[in-house]
Order: structure tokens, then C-alpha cells, then sequence
């Protein structure tokens, strides 16, 4: 039975301070003096209090590629980075594709304890976009699966695809989509402009992210059913989901902390820890990614934390895996982009990061208020705690993170999982132990 | 200079002195003693995980006629060729020892990857990189250009020269590496390609472009014409598409007789070989008298040594 | 401190006599082909052929004068940071069976006339091969003698001997540098 905590003094949401009075799994009240005896208390002066994170899109590589992740290392990274829940891809090694591999993903997570881990199921077996995955035993699996993607791979065949959008809606599910034209980025290397022209690299043309999401929200607009974008990266497909939203279509979208920091112009010196799918994008992309963020027309953001040991990132660009890390630098990229800049309040992080999340993914007891009566799920942000990212300094086992040097404005310095510490800083007296 | 990955790191002064550099090892290779002792004692590796073997032997000669012990390594092969193999072929390769690393390679970047990763201490010559840069093949398309134009620039450099190049710009490393080096030397660059075989953001390259070489033929005074190989394989089969067959290319690029006979009295005909003969280039344009395209290979003798010798011959930089 | 040890009149005076005893060992110009080392020893090369033209109006100077650039022979390239290469230009008829007089300015440890000799061995087979210099500094580390010196010039190794000719430098004269000069002029 965990002690009760009562954090004095915070900020929630960025805005006025409270206490955080933390028993039995649930927040008890908002004041100190309703604290329990014998409950452990903490300062939180000069802390920031978010419901807790949820990410929406996150690889854990278990079962299959061990030597990259597994759910026990990939959901400790997640803890250190403020999550509370995390959504596994299904492009696992068995694919997540059956009721059998979504149950043993879900279980494992459960066993670890440290997030919830939910898995996404496969929308085509194998991932190889010829036939459905039987997505409704998934989603009547104990791992109650209600995403489903084939992420790495793009549902290209249309057909397939309408499909899918239509008999998800059987249990009301949700097709997510990793939009790339597969014809159009054969052997693609990175974004198609002029750093690739100039670094001979075969580029991957925005277009072929950006006819996807057209065709699908048609194709949602068709069949009535909803679609989400997974990591959007370019100013037309921030353009294209807005006006898709404009037309009522069901369509929400992600994005991804690397997509609003970093360019194309990374990739000059060949470091493959730059190389990610879809590719880093110019920077008036970059600025379109952010401004969607800013303005509602993308709905969440998420880490797509994509492990890959060392040998598969410090070889040639092309012979290295697409993917970067990211489960414990993205607060750090969001507040250094958005909060630090003024355009976005904790509030509205607190929704991109949690709220929103949670409720596109039907998670249960995250992404609630930080009120009475809810469960404690909590992310405690040192907003002035300033730090430098070391690739090697991650509760990942892989190391490949894109911003290595790069200073992060504010620090996650707790993590609580209905009322348990999963995660806190070593400088956070108090909450360790 | 430590290595030499990309003509778009050289100075108009560096390029000039590897330039002046060639000159010199050019004229000791008309002598009947041509092997030099410059380079005795270094050790230079050819790492070939692509097959070149006409890039492969100039270099050869290069580092042989400077006396250098050349080590072949051709690591050609699927397995071989990918990821961590690069990383544990450098560290082999500098067990061993070697001063300088030649290395061939289909991935573009992996000069720079093996220079800049911390696994060797030589120096690195970049001998082709997948469709980056082929920096020695621009030098000695400009050594060559200079031997035969030199007086008609108004510089030691190329200033006041057009140079025009025909073909697969978008794949080309050859193309890549002369654009910034002409450039540099103060020529003028034009692109002859069809569009599909244009990267996508030439418009910001230093260049003018035509679509075809008869439209060049009338817009420009071309000084040299570099024919450029194009890889059949890859162009109009498999869905590709870049052009719709062999017999249209030739029509709107190929160089034929009446082509080269356009062209201005003094202008030199290049090639950076193997030719398709009667696909970019006919037998009539390739054998005149004009074409410069033999002297190019022994060019390139003498510019590899220069690169060998500049690089290696000094203290090791720290 | 800095010291002039030559004037323009003393090192013409010594090129002419160096010129004179060039023909004196050779019984005339026959068969003569003048090298100079570059940089300075190339005009020095050009000085001796004139003076030797003037007295054997046979001696056709401009085709009996080249350079032997000795860059790549030296010994000490990997000490230092690579070196340009000098130009080589040789007599017309090559230097097969000729008399090679080598001519540079300053005769200090030999390892440039080494360097020399291994250069001209790749260009041909001369009969032989003497060498002139305007100042012999001493020092040498190598076994080997000029067969004509302009001036001998007792040095201390820490001093540097600076020759300046009219067609590079402006102005003909040799000079010790010394290593305490230092900024004081």
C-alpha cells in the first residue's frame, strides 16, 4: 500500500498554486489540512502540476527486437518523461496482429507497472497492407484494443482502407494512419528539397505524406467513419486537415516533438540519428506544425519514441534505421518551442499531451482533471530546471535521441500513477523514497 | 586539408593549388622514370564496396608512382556493404595502419561517416559516394578543361568558360561534384537533363538549365561538353519513368555528328566514362578529334597524385 | 639583431668568380647545363649562366638553365606541413651526359643537395653533377662539399641566413638573422 502524499504549493495547470492531498490511488483534496497522518510531504513551490502524460504513439519493440526496447525499459523512459500511459505500435516482431500478441503486449505492461502500456493492433496481418488483421477479436481481447495502424507502413491500397475505416466501426474504433504514398518514397532517404538534392540523398516528397491524409479524409468523409493522422510533418497536411475539419469530417491529427524542433538540415554530415520517418522537414514546415498545434488543428502530440541499438544508426544514412527516441525529451521540446515562446499555455499542453490523448485513444482514467475524486495520475514539471540531453543518460535501453547537446528548459521531476511514484528526480527530495 | 570528401568544401584557392599541384605531377609522368619517392613509407587503402575498377586503378597508380604501399580492399558484397560493416572495416583498416583511405561507396555520405566517426586517424579521399560526390573526378574534368581553355579564361581559374552538362544530373555524383567545383573556379554551369532527371530544388543551384541539347546548342556558347553516363537499368523500366526509352533520350540528348558539328570550333568534348556508345554519345562525337575523353583518364593520374600528395605528404594534422 | 654580411657588389664579385671557376674546371662551357634549386636558386642559376655567356659567346644561357623543384624528395616532408611543389623545367635536350652544375643560395646541412641529387637521378643521367652556392653556412649532417662557394659564413645553428635577390626580393643581399632580434628592430 503506497503512503499517502500530499504535495504543498503547486502550480496546477501553470496557473494558481494548490496542494495535492494524493490517497488511496485517487487526488483526496486540494488542501493540506486534509492531509492524512503519515502522509509524505512534499514541496512543490515553483513546480507545475499536469494530469499525467499520455502518449499516443510510442514503440516499445517487445516482443521481437529485445536488444532495443523492451515494455519494462521503454515504460521506465516513458515514467522519467512524465507518462503516465502509452500506446504501443503494433510493428512488433510477431506483428501485433492477433488477440494473442495485443493480451502479452497488455500483460506485460500490467507486470511492469510503471505505465499503462495499451497496444494498437495491426490493421493488415503482417503489416503488409493485402488482408484485415481480425480487429475485432482484438478489440474484444483483454487488451480491449480500440487503435488500430499498420505505423511504419502506410495503409496504401484504398480499398483496404475503406474497409478498415468501416468496420472499425463496429466497436468504435479507429483507423490511424501513417500517411505515405509507398510509390512515391521508394528508397526514400529524407525530406525531397534542396538539402537533398545538394547531399544526393533519393528524397521523400512531402506530397506523398500529404495525398494520403487528402485521400483519407475523403475517404472518411465517404464512409462516415473517423480517421487519425499519425506524425503530420508538412505545411499542406496541416492545410488539408483543417480543411477537412472545416467540412465536419471526423479527422484528428498528430504530431511529434522532433517535427516542431528539428529540420531537414540536420541530415548535412550524414549523423543517422537525424533520419526518422517521415523525414525532418524544411523549416516553413516546421513553423506550419507548430502553428496547427497553436491553433487546434492538430490534436495531439505524440513521442513516437522509436528505439534502434546503436549498429543500426551508425552506419551509412541509407543502410541506417529510420527512427528516433524521444519518450523523455518531448515536455522538454514542447515547453522550449511553445510554452517558452508564448503561444501555448500549460493548460493547453496539459490537453495536448494528456487530454486529448486519452480520449482519442479511449484510455480509461487518464487525461482527467486534477480535481477531487480523480485518479492520481500526475506529471510534476520543474519548468527553471534547465538540462542538456545526453543520449547515453536515458532509461532507454537505445540511445539513438536526436538532441544530444541540445539544452531542455524544464525538467519532469515526477511521475505518479494513481497515487504510486513511478518516476522522481533525483534533485525532488521527498517523493523518492 | 585533411580529407577531400566534397568539392563544395574546396576554396578557390585549395582547388586552384591542387590544380597547380597536378600540373607538376603531370610533367613527372612524361619522364621515363615517373615513380616518385614522396610517399614512401605511407600506407593508402582503395576500400571499394562499390566496383570501379578504372576509379580503383588510377588510384593505384597515383599512390604507386608516389611510391605509397597500396592495400586493395574490395568489399563488395550485400552483407558487406551495409551498416556496421563500414564501422568495423575502419577500425580493421586502422589496426593495421593506414595513412589515407580511398574509399568507393554506393551510399552517398559514407566518406564523411567514415572520416568524421572517430574510427580512423588518416586522412580520407572520397572516390565516389553513392549520388553525393566523385570530388577527384571534378578535379580532373577541370585540370582538363584548363589545359585545353586555360587562355581563353580570364584567370588562372575558369572564369569567362561555359561548361555544359548533359544527362542524369538528379543520380549524379560526377554532376554534383563539377557543378560546385566549376562554380568555384569561376565557370558557368549549364544543365541540359529532362526534367525527371532534375533534383527537385536545382532552381536554387548556381546553374541555368535546358531540356534539351539542341535548346542548349542555340542559347549558350558551350566551351566543354561533358556527356554524362546514363544507367539504362534504371531509367525507363521498372516503372521508373524518368524517360520514356532509350531511342527518345538519344533525340533530345544524345551528342551525334550534326550536334557536334553546332558546336563552336574550339569547344572540347568529355565524357567521365564508360560510355554508351549511340546512347549519349555516337561514335562520330566520341572518336573526334575534339574529344578529350582518353587525356581525362590520364588526367586523372596525375590529379589523384596531386590529392595523395597534398593530403599525406605532410605532418599528420591534429 | 640582423646583420649584413653580402652587399650587391659582393655577391656579384662572387658570381662572376664562381662563373669563371665553372669554365676553369670544365675547360670552357661545353656540356654545361645550369640548375637551380627554386626559389633562389633558380636567378642565381640565370646570374651564372649570363656571366658564363658573357665570357663563352658560344654558351647559349637561356638553354642551359632549368630548375629541379626537390619537394618530393626531401626528407623532412612528414615534419611539416605539406609543402607546395616548385616548378621543374629542364633544358630542351635534357640533361643526359651534361655537365649539372646544381646552384642554390645557402649550403647548410646537405639535405637539400641530397634531395637534389635524388631528383636529378629521375630526370636523367648527367656525366656529373657539381654544385655552386652563394653562402656555405656550415653545419652540414651529410657528407657532402660544393665545388664552388661564394662566400663562407661561420654561423651559430640558432641563426638564420636570409638571402635576397633583386627578382624576388627586391634587392640583392644576404643577412644573419639573430634569434634574440626579437621586436626590438
Amino acid at each position: 500500500m503506497t503512503k499517502p502524499i500530499v504535495i504543498t504549493g503547486v502550480s496546477l495547470y501553470g496557473e494558481e498554486a494548490a496542494d495535492i492531498v494524493i490517497a488511496k490511488g485517487e487526488i483526496a483534496s486540494l488542501s493540506a489540512a486534509d492531509a492524512p497522518s503519515g502522509a509524505v510531504i512534499v514541496d512543490g513551490s515553483g513546480l507545475v502540476a499536469l494530469p499525467g502524460l499520455v502518449d499516443p504513439h510510442t514503440h516499445l519493440r517487445e516482443p521481437g527486437r529485445e536488444d532495443a526496447e523492451t515494455i519494462e525499459t521503454g515504460s521506465r523512459s516513458a515514467a522519467a518523461g512524465g507518462y503516465v500511459a502509452v500506446h504501443a505500435m503494433a510493428n512488433t516482431t510477431p506483428v501485433a496482429d492477433t488477440a494473442g500478441v495485443v493480451e502479452q503486449v497488455w500483460r506485460r505492461g500490467r507486470e511492469v507497472g510503471l505505465v499503462d502500456v495499451f497496444p494498437l493492433g495491426a490493421v493488415t496481418v503482417g503489416l503488409k497492407g493485402e488482408r484485415l488483421a481480425e480487429l475485432g477479436a482484438m478489440a474484444q481481447s483483454d487488451a480491449h484494443v480500440r487503435m488500430f495502424s499498420d505505423d511504419g507502413m502506410c495503409v496504401s491500397d484504398p480499398v483496404l482502407m475503406r474497409r478498415a475505416l468501416e468496420y472499425v466501426k463496429t466497436f468504435d474504433g479507429i483507423i490511424a494512419q501513417h500517411a505515405q504514398d509507398p510509390r512515391l518514397t521508394e528508397g526514400s532517404q529524407m525530406h525531397e528539397g534542396a538539402v537533398s538534392a545538394s547531399l544526393g540523398l533519393a528524397g521523400w516528397p512531402a506530397v506523398a505524406e500529404e495525398s494520403i491524409i487528402a485521400r483519407d479524409i475523403l475517404l472518411a468523409e465517404h464512409v462516415g467513419s473517423r480517421i487519425h493522422v499519425l506524425h503530420l510533418s508538412t505545411a499542406r497536411s496541416v492545410d488539408i486537415v483543417r480543411w477537412g475539419k472545416s467540412r465536419g469530417v471526423k479527422v484528428t491529427a498528430e504530431a511529434t516533438p522532433h517535427h516542431i524542433l528539428l529540420t531537414d538540415e540536420s541530415a548535412r554530415g550524414y549523423d543517422a540519428r537525424f533520419k526518422v520517418n517521415p523525414p525532418l522537414r524544411p523549416e516553413s514546415d516546421v513553423e506550419a506544425v507548430r502553428a496547427g498545434l497553436v491553433d487546434g488543428t492538430i490534436d495531439v502530440i505524440g513521442t513516437d519514441h522509436a528505439p534502434h541499438p546503436d549498429e543500426d544508426k551508425d552506419g551509412e544514412w541509407a543502410a541506417s534505421a529510420f527512427g528516433m527516441i524521444g519518450l523523455e525529451t518531448s515536455l522538454g521540446v514542447v515547453q522550449k518551442t511553445l510554452v517558452d515562446t508564448g503561444r501555448l499555455t500549460w493548460r493547453d499542453v496539459a490537453r495536448l499531451m494528456s487530454e486529448a490523448p486519452a480520449r482519442l485513444c479511449q484510455f480509461e482514467g487518464h487525461g482527467r482533471p486534477l480535481a477531487v475524486g480523480e485518479p492520481a495520475n500526475i506529471t510534476l514539471v520543474d519548468p527553471k530546471r534547465a538540462w542538456v540531453v545526453d543520449p547515453r543518460g536515458t532509461a532507454s535501453r537505445s540511445h539513438n535521441s536526436p538532441f544530444g547537446g541540445i539544452e531542455m528548459p524544464g525538467t519532469v521531476v515526477g511521475t505518479i500513477l494513481r497515487g504510486a511514484v513511478t518516476h522522481a528526480h533525483p534533485a525532488f527530495g521527498g517523493l523518492g523514497k | 586539408m585533411k580529407h577531400l570528401l566534397s568539392t563544395a568544401d574546396l576554396t578557390r584557392d585549395e582547388a586552384l593549388h591542387i590544380l597547380d599541384t597536378a600540373q607538376e605531377m603531370a610533367k613527372t609522368q612524361e619522364r621515363e622514370v615517373r615513380k616518385l619517392p614522396t610517399l614512401r613509407g605511407k600506407t593508402v587503402v582503395n576500400l571499394f564496396f562499390e566496383d570501379s575498377t578504372r576509379t580503383r586503378i588510377s588510384f593505384e597508380v597515383a599512390a604507386k608512382r608516389l611510391s605509397a604501399d597500396v592495400i586493395n580492399f574490395s568489399a563488395k558484397g550485400s552483407s558487406v556493404s551495409k551498416g556496421e560493416s563500414l564501422k568495423d572495416t575502419a577500425l580493421t583498416l586502422e589496426a593495421m595502419g593506414s595513412d589515407g583511405i580511398v574509399i568507393r561507396h554506393s551510399a552517398s555520405g559514407a566518406a564523411e561517416r567514415l572520416a568524421t566517426s572517430g574510427w580512423i586517424q588518416g586522412s580520407v579521399v572520397n572516390a565516389g559516394d553513392g549520388t553525393h560526390q566523385h570530388p577527384t573526378q571534378a578535379l580532373l574534368d577541370a585540370f582538363t578543361i584548363r589545359r585545353h581553355l586555360g587562355e581563353r579564361s580570364d584567370s588562372t581559374g575558369l572564369d569567362g568558360l561555359t561548361v555544359t552538362l548533359v544527362g542524369d544530373i538528379l543520380h549524379s555524383r560526377v554532376a554534383r561534384s563539377n557543378i560546385h567545383l566549376l562554380t568555384t573556379l569561376g565557370a558557368s554551369v549549364v544543365l541540359v537533363a529532362p526534367p525527371t532527371l532534375l533534383p527537385i530544388g536545382v532552381e536554387t543551384w548556381p546553374v541555368r538549365v535546358a531540356h534539351t541539347l539542341d535548346e542548349a546548342l542555340d542559347a549558350f556558347d558551350i566551351d566543354a561538353l561533358m556527356m554524362l553516363r546514363i544507367q539504362l537499368e534504371r531509367m525507363s523500366g521498372g516503372g521508373a519513368a524518368f524517360f520514356p526509352s532509350p531511342a527518345e533520350y538519344s533525340r533530345l540528348l544524345g551528342l551525334d555528328a550534326a550536334r557536334l558539328a553546332r558546336l563552336p570550333s574550339h569547344a572540347i568534348i568529355m565524357h567521365p566514362g564508360p560510355m554508351n556508345r549511340g546512347l549519349e554519345i555516337s561514335a562520330e562525337a566520341a572518336d573526334s578529334p575534339r574529344s578529350v575523353i582518353v587525356e581525362q583518364v590520364s588526367n586523372g593520374v596525375a590529379v589523384r597524385m596531386a590529392v595523395l600528395y597534398l593530403l599525406l605528404a605532410g605532418e599528420a594534422e591534429l | 639583431m640582423t646583420g649584413a654580411v653580402m652587399d650587391a657588389p659582393d655577391m656579384a664579385r662572387a658570381l662572376t668568380r664562381i662563373a669563371h671557376e665553372i669554365l676553369e674546371r670544365n675547360g670552357g662551357a661545353s656540356g654545361i647545363v645550369l640548375l637551380g634549386i627554386p626559389t633562389r636558386g633558380l636567378p642565381l642559376a640565370k646570374r651564372l649562366a649570363a656571366r658564363i655567356a658573357a665570357v663563352e659567346p658560344g654558351f647559349d644561357a637561356e638553354a642551359c638553365t632549368g630548375a629541379i623543384d626537390i619537394t618530393m624528395y626531401r626528407d623532412d616532408l612528414r615534419r611539416q606541413p605539406t609543402r607546395s611543389i616548385g616548378e621543374t623545367t629542364l633544358p630542351q635536350a635534357g640533361i643526359d651526359d651534361e655537365v649539372v652544375v646544381l646552384v642554390d643560395d645557402v649550403f647548410h646541412t646537405g639535405r637539400t643537395v641530397r634531395a637534389a641529387l635524388d631528383a636529378v637521378k629521375d630526370v636523367g643521367r648527367p656525366r656529373s653533377v657539381q654544385l655552386a652556392v652563394l653562402v656555405d653556412r656550415g653545419h652540414r649532417e651529410l657528407p657532402i662539399r660544393a665545388d664552388y662557394v661564394g662566400k663562407n659564413l661561420p654561423t651559430a645553428q640558432a641563426e638564420k641566413v636570409r638571402v635576397m635577390l633583386d627578382e624576388i626580393d627586391g634587392e640583392d643581399a644576404v643577412v644573419i638573422e639573430r634569434p634574440d632580434a626579437g621586436g626590438e628592430g
